[in-house]
């Protein structure tokens, strides 16, 4: 088996900035089968589409799923009133998620947003051999900062108002790393189309590969009806139309065709 | 127990949920839930003569009660369906149903040609694709083109062919006595309804293909009255579809006059649902005394 529905008690529940929320449940054997940078599809009682969210922690001794969302619309607004005890359905865990590789490598996490929740996962295994970028529009929208430390990773802030951190972007941030000298061998990135584009074209001055995470309006969550297009390139140069919940959300940078 | 069988232009379905094209894919993604063979067929997602890529995205999203949805027939092509598709599906003990759309009736004709051939044990004409200039929806929306369009096609199908029928239309009676006359063992209804919604924000329509297939829980009571409708015009059994998200809409479709029934949305919100809806058919049934689910057909008592 590699995806099923389930039945899952919230057992903890926190709200870390204006709109975003933090819980943890009990997702059972659905959580023995998570990996980093996969996601979960939740149900919401009355409406006809679930809501896919990122997997922000895995711990599979206590079976739970750390889930990190916005509220964007009445679906999530829903989710987010649930309290602990409630239970919610998911269907998890989906798509493919990060190639982790060797973790004794030096690397680079790249988050921007609600994009940093699927990171916190695949960078704790690298510890201090990964560096962290993170990007926010200022101190109050900033999250899962201190998670990253507990990492052991080394983790940078940067902030469109200089209200924390760096003021400016999170590449800025990735030219200071090189100049520090902090040769690292892959970058991670999740966030905004804009700031993706600016990391994946950083990354490629500087020839290393790169994975990101993306985004898409979903329907099934598992590959059969093809709602969530993304627009890919073949090894042979062609473009094809790959969907997020199957083929991703993790791709390659380079197989990524931008279209905007 | 009571008898869940149907038999639809003479193809044995072990129960009456098929899976609705478009939803499922060609199963696998679904077997990971349950055997295939928990259903009584699938309609696979509809194919082309020639693989299509399918709209750019957005090509989904949720309306009060339903979805939309412009994927544009993202499709392998038919060759690519019965080599690498149709060989795994003809094991799962269900029925294998071909939906097939087109361009020229010379499309659907070559298709049909094809697929005559194969394992396949029925052909759903799709002539009701809301989301492409030229997905045969040009035929499917006036009695003359549904009738032309089915002829044509009977000629070279050697297999039991359902014609799958658009909402999109006035008169849905005058259209599936269109099929039926032109040659179809069996009509599907109904289709997506066309609709749209706009982002407020950046007044955009939220689908890039700026209008998309109504689907869901919203289009039950549309699909129930043109079910009815089609119902006291033809003979050929109806495959009724449009909205079923629980045994009791399956009833209500089954009263109306459907044979069989297509499930399709509702396993977005849940892939168990098949399962679901089958254990509460049943025991509805033997609740009413019904000893066969056959026996529910067009039994609605109209006032």
């Amino acid at each position: 088996m590699k995806y099923d529905t389930g039945s899952c008690r919230i057992l903890e529940k926190q709200q870390l900035t204006v709109d975003i929320y933090d819980v943890t449940v009990d997702a059972g054997k659905l959580a023995l089968l998570a990996k980093p940078g996969q996601f979960v599809h939740v149900l919401v009682p009355g409406h006809t589409l679930r809501r896919p969210i990122s997997i922000c922690g895995i711990d599979r001794a206590a079976n739970t799923l750390r889930l990190v969302f916005q509220v964007r619309g009445e679906g999530t607004a829903q989710l987010a009133a649930l309290n602990c005890g409630d239970s919610i359905d998911l269907l998890a865990p989906l798509g493919r998620g990060f190639s982790l590789g060797n973790t004794g490598r030096k690397v680079l996490f790249v988050g921007g947003g609600i994009g940093v929740p699927p990171l916190l996962e695949a960078a704790k295994p690298f510890g201090e051999n990964a560096a962290v970028v993170l990007g926010f529009r200022s101190r109050e929208a900033v999250i899962l900062k201190e998670d990253f430390e507990q990492n052991g990773n080394r983790v940078q802030i940067a902030t469109d108002d200089g209200s924390l951190g760096h003021h400016g972007l999170v590449t800025d941030c990735m030219e200071a790393l090189e100049a520090e000298h902090f040769a690292f061998e892959e970058v991670f990135a999740c966030g905004p189309a804009p700031m993706l584009k600016a990391v994946i074209r950083a990354a490629e001055r500087l020839g290393v590969p790169c994975q990101v995470s993306m985004e898409q309006r979903m329907a099934c969550g598992v590959g059969a009806c093809l709602g969530c297009a993304v627009k890919l390139r073949r090894e042979d140069g062609g473009e094809y139309y790959g969907h997020v919940c199957k083929d991703g959300p993790v791709f390659r940078a380079r197989d990524i065709v931008w279209e905007d | 127990m009571a008898d869940l069988k149907v038999t639809i232009a003479g193809v044995p379905f072990q129960n009456p949920l098929i899976a609705a094209s478009g939803t499922f894919g060609f199963g696998r993604e679904y077997a990971e839930f349950y055997p295939l063979s928990t259903l009584g067929g699938i309609s696979c997602k509809g194919i082309t003569l020639a693989e299509r890529p399918g709209n750019p995205p957005p090509r989904v999203t949720e309306t009060p009660g339903g979805m939309l949805n412009a994927v544009g027939l993202q499709n392998p092509g038919v060759d690519h369906f019965i080599k690498e598709d149709l060989p795994w599906l003809q094991k799962q003990g269900t029925v294998v149903i071909a939906n097939i759309a087109g361009n020229t009736p010379e499309d659907y004709c070559r298709m049909a040609e094809k697929l005559s051939y194969t394992a396949v044990d029925m052909v759903e004409l799709n002539i009701s694709c809301p989301n492409v200039k030229q997905g045969g929806v040009q035929f499917g929306t006036s009695c003359a083109g549904v009738e032309d369009i089915t002829a044509q096609v009977r000629r070279f199908c050697k297999k039991p062919l359902m014609v799958k029928l658009s909402p999109n239309v006035s008169d849905i009676g005058e259209i599936a006595a269109a099929a039926e006359s032109a040659g179809a063992d069996a009509i599907s209804m109904i289709n997506t309804l066309t609709g749209m919604r706009i982002d407020i924000r950046t007044r955009r329509p939220v689908l890039r293909n700026n209008t998309g297939g109504l689907s869901g829980p919203a289009l039950l009571p549309i699909a129930v009255r043109m079910v009815w409708q089609a119902a006291q015009r033809v003979k050929i059994p109806i495959v009724g579809m449009g909205g079923i998200s629980k045994w009791e809409d399956a009833v209500e479709l089954l009263l109306a006059g459907a044979s069989a029934l297509q499930i399709g949305t509702v396993f977005f919100t849940d892939p168990y649902a098949p399962v679901k809806i089958l254990d509460g058919l049943n025991q509805y049934l033997d609740r009413s005394g019904f000893s066969s689910v056959s026996d529910l057909t067009g039994r609605v008592c109209p006032w």
